[in-house]
């Protein structure tokens, strides 16, 4: 699969930016985190401003962008329109734990129902973003039950990871969510390295035979109806070298979860300010890992129309 | 709405000839014709005299080598939408744009919904939609939905474009959802097969796979040819000429 640039940033944006607003709404909105007006106001522009940046760059991947309010419309059927009805109504909790937690400096009741419905529709979202990917039955590396559960953890740890350096910038850094931060982004590396190997041994039932109709033997493309690369070659048909492959997954492991793991550990062991430096590298370095990453679910993904051209 | 109907009153299709197809090319130009000025038209192309011709079409016709332990042959393969019962495409639209009929079951692209988020594409798993980058938005087979029910043309001429031109008669058009069809019996008749079926997306359309190889084919081990006996006159003078 192609991988629009525009799309592997918004899935990564959103995705710690949701994250991150899970993680205030429920520790600010029930009081964990005292509301002090910088911490909150910097805490929601980052995420709110992750979330909106991610949104407004998916809509550079439109042929007509002028009509994207059209896909609130099909909820019923289809997780992209879910995910636009979510991920506009988490806005409205967000907007009032915001206004609440930040600017009227409260916690607990109204401001704490607010913290909870963002932080159930930040999951939420962030689920529908998952299952557009793993609803695809063309696409088998994608169609897995890996897919859903990595959206998840990766916006959990990116989001946690972003609210450790939030605390520590604002010098009131906590081990228990260094600790957190630093399982979580573990977790993600054991997640990724089990879908690797999972999708590495994956053997795909659907084949030219199948794709042809022509049963027993082998199916060899020996023409394609046309000369040049069309729409379909251009956006299913994307081919990554094996070597470019395996130095890619080594580059988003280290940048993901290696260096930000390791940087999490100096930051749980320094004084303030180097542990808010590390906090910062980390997030950093794992929001660069993670472009890398998400660039690699699509180049490594492999869709069935490529089996009518012989690749 | 994007929900599929449970049922459609029709289940209108091609079923195609793979034993028949000798890969001409001509529903393939048959659809291009028509369809740039149909339903969904235009069918852009993109640079088409340049060296990266580019272009939506409907309808594209592959060649394969089919090798089994009978032995090998060529099958030429044309691709298009299935229509299917079950149709991803449709389910996964998130404006509306995308519908299955329920009084024909065919498969349509509202164009002046379509935002081109291009999903659909990456649902269909034969690859029937592409997108017209040109106007931004996704374009597919329309099953000739303005020839079939056009009053204006003979009603002979009321089928798919494709179906039409085929000078090898390897497409047929009619309704598989009624058993009694000519296109259902001839499904039946030549153990007609859907594409991908482990999918799920119960294709419409069918494809009639190559007969089978016969053993009563014709001899072709003639005796070589003898040498010819030399000749006087002109022609033995140009056969001695050659000779040297």
């Amino acid at each position: 699969m192609h991988p629009a640039f525009s799309v592997v940033f918004f899935t990564t944006a959103t995705g710690a930016g949701y994250g991150l607003l899970a993680l205030l709404g429920v520790l600010g909105g029930l009081g964990f985190v005292q509301p002090e007006i910088w911490f909150g106001l910097v805490g929601m522009a980052l995420a709110l401003g992750l979330i909106g940046a991610g949104l407004l760059s998916s809509t550079g991947h439109l042929g007509r962008p002028e009509r994207a309010w059209r896909a609130f419309s099909q909820w019923s059927s289809s997780w992209l329109s879910r995910e636009g009805v979510a991920s506009v109504a988490t806005f409205i909790p967000a907007g009032l734990f915001g206004i609440g937690w930040v600017l009227l400096g409260g916690s607990g009741g109204w401001v704490a129902v607010a913290g909870l419905l963002a932080a159930a529709g930040a999951v939420a979202t962030v689920c529908t973003t998952g299952m557009i990917y793993a609803s695809l039955k063309p696409i088998a590396q994608w169609h897995s039950r890996y897919t859903l559960p990595a959206y998840l953890i990766f916006a959990a740890m990116t989001g946690s990871v972003l609210f450790n350096v939030l605390l520590q910038v604002f010098g009131i850094g906590s081990k228990g969510v260094l600790i957190v931060a630093l399982l979580l982004t573990l977790l993600g590396w054991g997640w990724k390295l089990a879908t690797w190997r999972y999708n590495d041994r994956l053997e795909i039932t659907t084949t030219a035979n199948t794709a042809t109709g022509l049963a027993g033997g082998t199916v060899r493309s020996i023409e394609w109806p046309h000369t040049e690369e069309n729409y379909l070659l251009k956006e299913m048909g994307f081919r990554i070298a094996r070597k470019h492959s395996a130095k890619l997954r080594r580059i988003a492991q280290v940048l993901a979860f290696a260096l930000p793991a390791a940087l999490l550990m100096i930051a749980f062991a320094l004084p303030w300010p180097f542990a808010a430096a590390a906090s910062v590298l980390a997030a950093l370095l794992q929001f660069a890992g993670m472009l890398v990453e998400r660039w690699l679910f699509f180049a490594e993904a492999k869709h069935t129309v490529t089996l009518y051209y012989g690749r | 709405m994007t929900c599929l109907p449970a049922q459609t009153e029709k289940k209108l299709g091609l079923v195609i000839d793979l034993d028949t197809c000798v890969g001409c090319q001509a529903c393939v130009t048959a659809c291009k014709e028509w369809n740039t000025g149909g339903h969904m038209a235009p069918l852009t192309d993109i640079d088409p005299y340049g060296g990266n011709a580019d272009g939506v079409w409907f309808n594209r016709v592959h060649a394969y080598e089919h090798t089994t332990e009978r032995g090998g042959r060529t099958v030429n393969f044309p691709r298009s939408c299935l229509h299917c019962e079950t149709p991803a495409c449709v389910t996964v639209c998130p404006t509306g744009a995308s519908y299955k009929r329920a009084s024909d079951g065919i498969v349509l692209v509202d164009e002046d919904k379509c935002i081109g988020c291009k999903l659909c594409s990456w649902a269909c798993p034969y690859g029937a939609r592409e997108l017209d980058t040109d106007v931004g938005v996704m374009k597919k087979c329309t099953l000739c939905v303005d020839r079939i029910y056009n009053d204006n043309l003979a009603e002979e001429d009321r089928v798919p474009a494709c179906v039409a031109a085929c000078p090898t008669s390897a497409r047929h058009f009619g309704d598989l959802g009624d058993p009694a069809s000519a296109v259902s019996q001839l499904v039946t008749a030549r153990g007609g097969v859907d594409l991908m079926p482990e999918l799920g997306y119960k294709p419409t359309n069918k494809y009639l796979p190559p007969r089978a190889h016969t053993e009563r084919a014709a001899k072709v081990d003639a005796p070589a040819l003898e040498p010819i006996r030399a000749e006087g006159g002109f022609l033995g003078w140009i056969d001695r000429m050659l000779s040297n």
